[in-house]
């Protein structure tokens, strides 16, 4: 069977580039031989929340297939959701907050499926949550940042932008978050010594030339963010300053072309960095429809893939076993293995990306020529080891329960577990004997 | 009595042996034609004398009018008797109903009263027309008949005495529910009538009230036709009394039949409706009634008084209500439904239905796998199946009687309490007497009513002096006149040598008084019948009696040469016995608890074998009486559209030309069996479902309606119907349409194989072994779809067999330490491929495998809804012819 080997051969750059990637029926590495369908939508399934091997969705909430718990009171789509736990009476309580296009807010219970407190006298609608665990306040961004205590009490908010929101935000360290608000990245601090809790913006960070579509959490010491024409910055937490500068600019090389699409013409899309996944390492990054692996501790790029898919990707995560996982509009959840790539200098031809290193604040280069990538040390292939093929809609989002499954959810209106089938197997014949054990059958 | 013990002896083969020439004796279900030799042709066939071709099913009826009469055979075709003479048979079967039902007037209380008497089952004879039938005698409540009841009786004919015999218990069960059927609407139609009648009556009060006024004022107060009307209006008042009290008797029924707890399981459908429409009836149906009927008053009151007053004048020009006038017409269509079905089940040849016997019964208790290639049962061979399971596993009922059997006459009157106790408590109930003691209760009862009867010499005297005649015999212990109606407990009787050989002769007479009584008008065909009586009515102990001792199955299995048929399942195998499927308390058992406790089950069983086989008559006794206790409720059948053998064996002929037409038949198989879903693709809709039918035996958990496939899909499908579907059929369109649906098929290409019947072409995963080449070889010299499909079923059976043992051998599945899941996995790859299956055969056992464990989780749920899919990533390949 083909299986198409990413950068491998020069012959199969023309392939590679026509469309994406087909690797045919052929997985042998693909683990994921069942699968189970979970209804219970009836719109766009777009967020996916975990906790606790509970799978909380988000108006639903499934364990092992069935559905738990239906959570309604939204009377518009769910924009933001995220869990709260809280420790109320020695107990740890998770709850669920979600924030919705209808200018509410509101906590459940994921036990009963009630509806515990609701805020909705907002003045904009919120677009990101924000759980500080260790302050025991969560924060809300939308057109404005609010802070809130565990009993949806307002503690304290900043000025309202009027024409920006906020559209993603971490955390940071010293009381600090960062949230992104456009083409600037806003680093308000909380104040906490005095008797009345107060945010107040600190700093804005304006390196970005476009809008920011992702602003992730690597580690301790690191933080990135992602704009939509593919820049790709690393900050350091404590002092703000830029680690690492990457624009992503996915250009094809000119002595390789032959019948390629010019990549001028190419929709600025093609390179926004939808969504980023780091493991405290590595980050992979979902740029237009391809993927993009960096090692942020080296601050070097490890591999990356110019067409992963056939459309935008969506959603992209590093697995436990070196392994990335993607998915795209095109309805497809497609699997990565990082290898070894026979001959180095070989990928370096295929692709041909800007990147640019500097360090320190002041280090911006906008409009930077790019230039032809040297040769990276230790570059890797992505290759495509399965896909797996289920939803007819686009696939949102997905959560890995490494091997135990994973959930993709999806337009079509259905959420799908996916399952290595071998293991499964094994567990129902487990279940079996246990099960004829406890009757007496054994 | 009927326990004249000449029949077997009219049954020996060389008398009549020679002389079988009749090959439409042999049942449909054998296509292997006969050994051309006519001597032994069918080695078990006995009788080959009979002037019918094959059995049937005769209802008569002993008219009032007329004498006994022919009134139905099933089937309806005058071919099936040919010459057999019906009212001759008719005739006879009526005079051996010894039964007692008896309307009169009770001691104490001076209006009829109601017995709700028992069926009697006997089995009869008829050496010279080479007939014997089992036969079931019941009675109907007609408020115009005499004694307001109608004898009818139900008889299954055959040819064959020793099919009766085994399948006494069968039939037996069977025909109680047929009976019951029949009886609920009866009551049903009864309780109508009178309602009727009573209206009727008070209508006539009221106007022969106002006569009366009217005739006091004209003619004061103490002219004779005032006297006379005042006669007239006590005696309607009598009347409607009467009949208030016969309403309520009748409505009473089923109430009383609820308290038994020797309803051992639900009654089904028929006796929930009997039973709505009773509480309804009795709640709400007499104002109903009332309401509706008063427009219809009129004509219905048409009758003069005088009309009605007479009720109790024998009138022999009148009509009488047909049989199915008489029950309710959807009881009396559902009863002739389910006589068909008795009629299917047990035509063809002993050895067959013992055959289909075992299978069912085998089947049953391998729930946990025949789910994959079986049919779904049918109600009735299902209940066949339960009761005999019930009476295998509650020995409580059978118990008793097995060790009484050692017995003495105390033992005979604890047993009757037992075997009585269920078929009097309606009765005790009715009688108000302390139910301590059945059989002395009765008795006493009985016989006080009878003398009481006899004293007043009321309307119903024939009645009473049969009744009387029935006791006068002087049952030694007390013995119970209704008990004789149990044939089984006459034998166990018999057996203890209570009952001596002049012992039926006089318990004829009765009935010999009673025909003469009936029919002094005819004395000289009375006195015949008689004659035949004693000659040829027998019970079921005659048989049993005389029959030799059923030879354990060992020694069946030393000969190589086949001689006997397979044992039935009463007597039979006793690993027959040993139960393969979850704990009837809901708690599943397991099924390797079968495979486990062999030695311990069969050590009780055959212990209880040999006790069988001793005492056959008395564990006989336990199943009849459990039998006919549980089979009060009514016929359970309800027709679905359930896939049928037939059905199937119908698609084993498309699939034989399917598989001599496509030479990639087995990979479609292939695809079908190891549960990647074969879409059938093709523009016209008769060829698609043709070969998705011809497929569809192939499938594995077909379905009871045959969910798992989908024939004919015009639009396109998602993920969610392969998950449901197996096969289905798909309708190429050329339109945008069309390309939809192309687009799934593409895009779902790696779960499905796609069977193209225009250009036909399939792809779909490549299949290398040889078990489905033995399954489906295009150059098989079967010519009948009926026998392929058994070829495959046999061959299916065997996959589903592998696939049980692979599923629950534990040490293929079970880590020997926590962190040994690779290991498993070889173990379980080795184990298949030991037993000789290649890798692709091997997903087919592990897709079976998973399904049995899925149908194991799912157990308590009927059906079985596959809610995880598996497929494996594997290169399809593309063949053509």
């Amino acid at each position: 069977m083909l299986r198409w080997i990413m950068g491998g051969r020069g012959s199969q750059g023309t392939i590679e580039k026509s469309a994406a990637l087909c690797i045919g029926e052929e997985q042998p590495k693909n683990c994921f031989t069942e699968l189970q369908v979970l209804k219970g939508h009836f719109d766009i399934v777009r967020f996916l929340c975990v906790h606790c091997s509970v799978w909380v969705f988000c108006v639903t909430l499934f364990q092992t297939g069935e559905r738990l718990v239906e959570l309604r009171g939204h009377t518009q789509q769910i924009t933001a959701m995220t869990t709260y736990t809280f420790i109320k009476g020695e107990r740890p309580h998770t709850a669920l907050i979600t924030a919705s296009s209808d200018r509410t807010l509101s906590l459940w219970d994921p036990d009963s499926g009630n509806r515990l407190q609701t805020v909705s006298d907002l003045h904009s609608s919120v677009k990101c949550l924000l759980v500080l665990d260790h302050l025991d306040v969560w924060l809300s961004g939308g057109n404005e940042l609010c802070v809130w205590n565990r009993d949806f009490q307002l503690k304290c908010k900043t000025v309202h932008h009027r024409d920006a929101g906020i559209t993603a935000m971490v955390d940071l360290p010293k009381n600090c978050v960062a949230a992104s608000m456009d083409k600037e990245i806003m680093i308000f601090k909380l104040n906490l010594s005095e008797a009345e809790m107060s945010i107040l913006a600190i700093h804005h960070l304006a390196d970005h030339q476009d809008t920011i579509r992702s602003l992730i959490n690597i580690n301790n010491e690191l933080f990135a963010s992602g704009s939509h024409i593919g820049e790709l910055i690393l900050w350091d937490t404590v002092n703000w300053t830029i680690q690492a500068y990457e624009h992503i600019l996915w250009e094809e090389p000119a002595g390789d072309g032959q019948s390629e699409v010019r990549i001028g013409q190419q929709k600025q899309s093609e390179m926004s960095i939808q969504h980023m996944y780091s493991d405290g390492e590595l980050i992979t990054a979902a740029v237009g429809s391809g993927l993009y692996v960096y090692n942020a501790v080296m601050k070097s790029i490890v591999a990356y893939r110019k067409v992963a898919h056939d459309s935008d990707i969506l959603h992209t995560e590093l697995l436990d076993n070196g392994r990335v996982m993607s998915c795209s509009e095109d309805g497809s959840i497609r699997i990565w293995e990082l290898q070894d790539l026979p001959l180095a200098a070989e990928p370096a031809s295929t692709g041909f990306f800007g990147m640019f290193g500097t360090f320190g604040r002041s280090g911006k280069q906008a409009g930077a020529p790019t230039k032809k990538l040297l040769e990276v040390p230790g570059l890797r292939s992505l290759e495509l080891i399965g896909d797996l093929i289920g939803h007819s809609g686009a696939v949102q989002m997905f959560v890995s329960f490494g091997v135990k499954g994973l959930v993709t959810c999806s337009a079509d209106h259905l959420l799908i577990v996916w399952k290595d089938g071998k293991r499964e197997s094994q567990l129902r014949s487990l279940a079996l004997f246990q099960k004829l054990e406890q009757s007496g059958g054994l | 009595m009927i326990g004249s013990p000449d029949v077997v002896a009219f049954t020996k083969d060389d008398d009549f042996g020679d002389s079988y020439t009749d090959p439409c004796l042999l049942p449909a279900e054998f296509s292997v034609p006969l050994f051309p030799h006519a001597a032994n042709a069918n080695p078990w066939t006995k009788t080959s004398y009979a002037k019918f071709s094959k059995d049937f099913i005769l209802i008569s009826e002993f008219s009032e009018q007329v004498g006994p009469q022919p009134l139905l055979t099933i089937p309806d075709d005058p071919r099936v008797c040919g010459t057999f003479d019906l009212n001759y048979f008719s005739l006879r079967i009526m005079s051996v109903d010894y039964q007692a039902s008896f309307v009169g007037h009770p001691p104490g209380c001076s209006y009829p009263k109601l017995n709700f008497v028992e069926d009697s089952k006997v089995v009869l004879g008829d050496s010279k027309e080479g007939a014997f039938a089992y036969v079931h005698h019941l009675t109907l409540y007609d408020l115009e008949a005499r004694g307001f009841v109608r004898p009818f009786c139900m008889a299954y004919i055959s040819a064959d005495e020793r099919k009766i015999m085994q399948q006494f218990q069968q039939l037996s069960s069977g025909f109680s529910k047929a009976s019951e059927s029949l009886k609920s609407g009866n009551r049903k139609a009864f309780a109508n009538e009178l309602e009727k009648k009573l209206q009727d009556l008070e209508y006539t009060r009221t106007v022969l009230h106002k006569e009366t006024e009217l005739q006091k004022m004209n003619n004061g107060c103490y002219s004779t036709q005032v006297i006379e009307k005042a006669n007239e209006l006590a005696n309607v008042e009598k009347s409607i009394y009467e009949h208030k009290d016969l309403l309520r008797q009748i409505m009473s029924y089923p109430n009383k039949k609820m308290d038994t707890d020797y309803v051992q399981y639900e009654p089904e459908k028929p006796v929930e409706t009997n039973m709505v429409d009773h509480t309804f009836s009795s709640t709400h149906s007499i104002s109903r009634d009332k309401c509706v009927e008063t427009d219809n008053a009129s004509q219905q009151l048409s009758y003069t008084p005088q009309l009605i007053k007479a009720k109790s004048a024998k009138c022999f020009d009148k009509r009488l209500k047909t049989l199915e006038e008489l029950c309710d017409s959807n009881f009396f269509h559902q009863t002739m439904d389910h006589l068909n079905l008795i009629e299917k089940t047990f035509r063809g040849d002993l050895c067959f239905i013992y055959t289909s016997q075992i299978d069912w019964a085998l089947l049953s208790k391998q729930k946990i796998s025949s789910f994959l290639f079986e049919e779904e049962r049918h109600g009735e061979e299902e209940e066949n199946s339960r009761n005999l399971y019930d009476t295998d596993h509650n020995p409580h009922i059978a118990l008793p009687s097995l060790s009484n059997l050692s017995g003495e006459p105390m033992s005979l009157e604890s047993y009757a309490t037992c075997v009585e106790i269920g078929h009097h408590k309606l009765e005790l109930e009715s009688m108000e007497g302390p139910p301590e003691s059945s059989t002395s209760d009765i008795t006493q009862e009985t016989s006080e009513e009878a003398v009481d009867t006899e004293t007043k010499g009321s309307f119903s005297s024939d009645r009473s002096i049969e009744a009387l005649g029935n006791i006068s015999p002087a049952n030694p212990n007390g013995f119970v006149r209704r008990s004789t109606n149990e044939v089984c407990t006459v034998t166990l009787s018999e057996q203890q040598g209570e009952i001596l050989p002049g012992a039926a002769p006089d318990k004829m007479s009765p009935s010999l008084g009673y025909k003469l009584d009936v029919y002094t008008a005819d004395m000289f065909e009375t006195e015949n019948l008689v004659q035949i009586d004693t000659a040829c009515c027998i019970g079921q102990d005659g048989f049993i009696y005389e029959e030799p001792l059923p030879v354990p199955v060992q020694q069946c299995c030393e000969d190589t040469v086949v001689k006997q048929e397979p044992l039935s399942l009463l007597q039979g195998d006793p690993a027959l016995q040993v139960d393969y499927i979850f704990g009837e308390s809901g708690l599943p058992l397991g099924p390797s608890m079968g495979l486990m406790l062999p030695e311990e089950s069969t050590s009780v069983h055959s212990e209880e074998m040999a006790r069988m086989n001793i005492e056959d008559v008395s564990d006989c006794t336990s199943y009849m009486s459990t039998s006919t206790s549980s089979d009060r409720a009514g016929s359970p059948f309800t027709y679905g559209s359930l896939i049928t053998v037939k059905q199937k064996k119908k698609a084993g002929n498309s699939a034989l030309r399917f598989i001599r037409q496509y030479p990639f038949a087995q990979q479609a198989i292939f695809c079908v069996l190891s549960g990647q879903t074969l879409v059938v693709l093709g523009a016209e809709e008769g060829t698609v479902r043709k070969l998705v039918n011809a497929l569809s035996i192939f499938v594995p958990n077909l379905g009871k309606y045959g969910e798992t496939v989908q024939p004919w899909l015009t639009t396109s499908f998602q993920l969610t119907d392969l998950q449901r579907w197996k096969l289905i059929g798909l309708q190429r369109v050329a339109s945008p349409a069309g390309s939809s649906m192309l687009h799934s098929l593409s895009r779902y290409s790696r779960y499905i194989g796609i069977l193209d019947c225009d250009n036909k072409t399939l792809r779909c995963h490549p299949y290398r072994g040889t078990v489905l080449g033995h399954m489906a070889d295009h150059r098989t010299q079967i010519k009948r779809g009926s026998t392929y499909y058994l070829h495959v079923q046999s061959m299916l059976t065997q996959l589903a067999a592998k696939a049980f043992l692979y599923t629950f051998c534990h040490h293929v599945h079970l880590p020997i330490n926590t962190d040994d899941q690779g290991s498993v996995e070889l173990r379980r790859t080795n184990f298949l491929l030991q037993l000789g299956y290649t890798e692709e055969e091997s997903k087919i056992i592990q897709f079976l495998s998973e399904l049995i464990k899925q149908n194991f989780f799912q157990w308590p749920l009927k059906g079985l809804s596959q809610s995880v899919f598996s497929f494996s990533y594997t290169t399809s390949v593309l063949y053509k012819i």
